[in-house]
């Protein structure tokens, strides 16, 4: 078991060599200018050219790579110039922000999408299964920020059932001690339950933004694994032996549906981490896609390789993550690795 | 007959929607099974005899419904009972063994789990004892090392094991109506033996009563009291088995009893009467056309983690590879037909595959026509001269069309990869005359392969094989997937096109009345080892080898009218 974990891992090393190159490429031939940018509309050329000089900039590109990979090695990401930070301190500060709003909106869509394409697979041209046609088809149809707003305006601005659309937390309340960094299991941990509310009153919006979003690709792979489990002839079998139908569509058919799943699962993580960079700017949410997003128009290149970086590490654990829960659920996996 | 009848099926209707609206699969059919009896239920494919099990479970798809008649199990009304009632009656009271047993199991639940789910559906065992009388399932269906296969998964188990679990799953709760769908239909006649034999000795001993629905004459007169033929949905014949293989009524019966191969007959004998004309005289063998000398093919034990291992150069111990085939050598002549029997894993298919040049020998030479072609490497060999002259036939003749493809097309595929032929016209007259030559209407040629029976599916296969005047033909299994009627008309189509065009074959196949029909020379293969070779009749019906005596035993020997 340690040992595929290893293999896995160790795979994964060319990738993320690959990612540290392009994202330094990338960043280097973008259009804009970081030290025009940062000397100011008015400054003259000198000034313009020592700021370069000053970052470095000046230098042959191999060489910059180099200093960038020796301070890698070493731990630092580099300094934000819009924040003045270290890019590692903004990163892990803000991290757990995004992270807890993609697992809310993830899990919220789980929770709602495996049960309907569930029952959509079973009770076929049932009232359900057209239910499941059109959340799916809404679901992909609708942009991640046009949900937002469309939940902002209804639920805040007309309804005003929900806060304003204005961070993690309202600002009246205090913020619970860092401890996972997810302020619904830190307040719980402190028992500071008001906190807890109002974190989870900011969270609602959007993590169901996002579970809309995601909540198209899972429910239609469900359904769709399912009717296949549910004609296989195991199923037919656990049929003829008089299992209970509770044990037939749980135990037999949904857990050899699950794979698929799971491997979209993955794939709807990957597209939610770019989602999030939208639905962190419409509801002010100071996550690490915000932030990406600011670096990004202010050709600050430290910030935008490191959140790349960032997310190439999250994706590929997350990854890891899959290839291991396909040897829970799947012997034949197990076995071959 | 006994008295007392277990199950009593009645003008059973069963409809299906379809597309093209709903058509009746199951029409009238009567159906009794007495305590302690066997019934065989014989037909081939379409004829509606699994629908008709399956319509008595209740376990019809969501498209076919019971449209009228009665079914009564012991007194109940099978069709008016409640799901629930039927839930309790399946398993514990009638169960269901399926063709292909290892798609039948749950693949990512362990087999001693799922015998325990049904042992405690139907309240036969608790939480403390169901592991114990699981295990006790698993012994009776004489399963060496019970307590380890308990854990198995069946991708872990072969075929035949994977059968003995499903009968453990059928047999647990101890019903009182087996009903055997093709239970052995894609195992080794040396397994299906073993299967039948088993599922034989533990319903007799439990008293129990079986419904055994079978494609194969041989397997229901050796295993049945009775037998029903059922023909597209309608039964034709019922009676003692004695009497139905004694002395078949129905035209239908007889039409598939002379289908049937069995020894002692020629090729035309399968042909209903006065269909036949005369069989082609032999052609006498000429030189050596494919000569095989050592050929070694070896897989190496593979792991996951291999390549990362390889690409750090840590040096891992390989574990020794696995042989496929082990030194073969043989030859086929011009002219001459040679069968290649053996059981599955055997190698067969592996050495066919090689002779093919679609895979690459470990070690050994393929002389064809004097050059040794298996040094060619077999990614090169599909453009190469020699490419035209050994060709195949492929076991499934369905999943071997393109299903996009018009039959016309695939029979035109080689020649204009490899023909030379030029121009749509000259073409489609050369796919016309093939056409003919197999027996294909020339009007079939612009329908796809779903339009097509299994028969003319065939004939689409052997004409695109043929198409470039091969020297040499692989036949792998081609008739394993056709019913007997359809293999007795393909078989003496091989037959006839062989001795028109002068061509060889390599026959590959598990089933030896079919080898010793269309064979001259049989070559018995087991664990990539050659145990005996030399002309079929003789192997057939003088075995020298332990092995071979063994698989002609196993045979269930098919009627004799």
């Amino acid at each position: 078991m340690l040992k595929t974990i290893g293999d896995r891992i160790l795979t994964t090393i060319p990738a993320l060599i690959g990612v540290v190159l392009v994202s330094f490429l990338l960043t280097r031939v973008l259009p804009g200018d970081t030290a025009a940018y940062f000397a100011g509309p008015a400054a003259t050329p000198q000034a313009i050219a020592e700021v370069k000089a000053k970052l470095g900039l000046d230098k042959p590109l191999p060489e910059q790579f180099a200093k960038y990979v020796v301070d890698l090695a070493h731990g630092d990401l580099g300094q934000s110039l819009t924040t003045g930070q270290p890019v590692l301190a903004d990163l892990t500060s803000r991290l757990p922000a995004s992270a807890e709003l993609t697992l809310f909106g993830l899990i919220l869509s789980l929770v709602i999408a495996i049960p309907l394409g569930v029952v959509a697979a079973v009770r076929q041209g049932s009232a359900v299964d057209h239910i499941c046609r059109v959340v799916v088809t809404a679901g992909v149809s609708l942009p991640v920020f046009f949900t937002g707003l469309i939940l902002v305006y209804v639920f805040y601005f007309i309804l005003q059932w929900s806060p304003a659309p204005l961070g993690r937390i309202d600002v009246f309340a205090t913020t619970p001690p860092t401890v996972t960094g997810f302020y619904l299991i830190d307040s719980l941990v402190v028992g500071d339950y008001e906190a807890f509310r109002s974190a989870l009153s900011q969270m609602l919006l959007p993590g169901v933004t996002l579970a809309i979003f995601s909540l198209a690709p899972i429910a239609r792979i469900t359904r769709a694994s399912m009717i296949s489990a549910l004609s296989a002839e195991f199923t037919r079998t656990a049929k003829a032996s008089g299992l209970s139908p509770r044990r037939v569509i749980v135990t037999y058919a949904l857990r050899n549906a699950l794979l698929p799943v799971v491997t979209t699962l993955g794939m709807v993580f990957s597209f939610l981490l770019g989602a999030n960079v939208l639905v962190e700017k419409v509801f002010a949410w100071p996550g690490v896609g915000s932030y990406a997003v600011e670096a990004l128009i202010a050709s600050d290149f430290a910030p935008v390789q490191g959140f790349v970086l960032a997310m190439a590490i999250i994706y590929v654990v997350l990854n890891l993550l899959i290839d291991l829960a396909y040897g829970v659920i799947d012997p034949r996996v197990r076995m071959s690795s | 007959m006994s008295a007392v009848q277990l199950l009593d099926v009645r003008d059973l209707t069963v409809e299906f929607a379809t597309r093209r609206g709903v058509v009746q699969a199951v029409r009238k059919v009567d159906l009794s099974v007495g305590k302690g009896e066997t019934i065989g239920v014989v037909g081939e494919s379409g004829s509606g005899k699994s629908v008709t099990s399956y319509a008595v479970m209740r376990i019809l798809d969501r498209a076919g419904r019971v449209a009228g008649g009665s079914v009564s199990f012991s007194g109940l009304d099978l069709l008016t009972a409640s799901e629930a009632d039927m839930r309790d009656l399946r398993g514990r009271e009638m169960s269901m063994i399926f063709q292909n047993p290892r798609a039948a199991l749950n693949p990512i639940r362990g087999v001693g789990r799922q015998i325990e789910d049904v042992l405690r559906q139907h309240a036969q065992a608790g939480s403390d004892d169901a592991r114990r009388k699981a295990i006790e399932a698993l012994t009776q269906v004489r399963i060496a090392r019970p307590e380890e296969r308990y854990n198995a998964y069946p991708f872990e188990l072969s075929g035949g094991m994977c059968q003995r679990v499903v009968i453990a799953l059928a047999l647990a709760c101890q019903p009182r109506l087996l009903i055997a769908d093709e239970p052995t239909t894609g195992l080794d006649v040396t397994t299906q033996k073993a299967v039948m034999d088993l599922i034989v000795d533990l319903t007799r001993e439990r008293g129990m009563s079986t419904i055994l629905i079978t494609h194969d004459l041989g397997l229901a007169a050796a295993y049945c009291d009775r037998v029903i033929v059922m023909e597209k949905g309608e039964v034709v014949e019922s009676a003692l088995s004695s009497t139905i293989f004694g002395n078949p009524s129905h035209a239908y019966t007889r039409k598939l009893m002379r289908a049937t191969p069995r020894p002692g007959i020629t090729l035309r004998d399968l042909l209903p009467e006065g269909e036949a004309t005369p069989l082609p005289p032999p052609v006498p063998a000429g030189e050596a056309l494919l000569s095989v000398e050592g050929l070694v093919k070896e897989y190496p034990r593979q792991g996951a983690s291999r390549f990362m291992a390889k690409l750090f150069r840590k040096d891992v111990a390989d574990a020794a590879p696995f042989r496929a085939v082990d030194g073969l050598s043989f030859e086929v002549r011009r002219g001459e037909s040679v069968g290649l029997v053996g059981e599955s894993g055997c190698g067969k298919s592996t050495t066919s595959t090689i002779v093919m040049r679609l895979l690459d020998p470990t070690a050994g030479r393929i002389l064809f026509g004097g050059q040794d072609i298996g040094a060619i490497p077999a990614r090169d060999f599909a453009r190469h001269p020699l490419r035209a002259k050994i060709q195949m036939v492929f076991q499934d003749p369905t999943d071997s069309l393109n299903p996009r493809h018009t039959a016309g097309r695939a029979i035109a595929d080689p020649i204009l990869r490899l023909g030379g032929l030029r121009g749509g016209r000259t073409v489609r007259t050369r796919c016309e005359d093939l056409a003919t030559l197999v027996g294909l209407p020339t009007d079939l040629l612009d329908r796809f392969p779903h339009q097509l029976s299994g028969g003319q599916k065939a004939r689409v296969g052997i004409a695109r094989a043929i198409a470039l005047d091969p020297d040499l033909v692989i036949l792998d299994e081609p008739t394993a997937a056709l019913d007997v009627s359809v293999q007795a008309i393909v078989l003496n189509l091989l037959a006839d096109l062989k001795a028109k065009l002068g061509m060889s074959y390599l026959f590959v196949s598990h089933d030896l009345h079919v080898v010793r029909l269309l064979c001259d020379r049989v070559i018995v293969m087991k664990t990539g080892q050659i145990v005996e070779q030399g002309s079929a009749a003789d192997v057939i019906d003088t075995p020298r080898h332990a092995y071979t005596r063994e698989l002609v035993a196993a045979i269930p020997h098919p009627p004799t009218s």
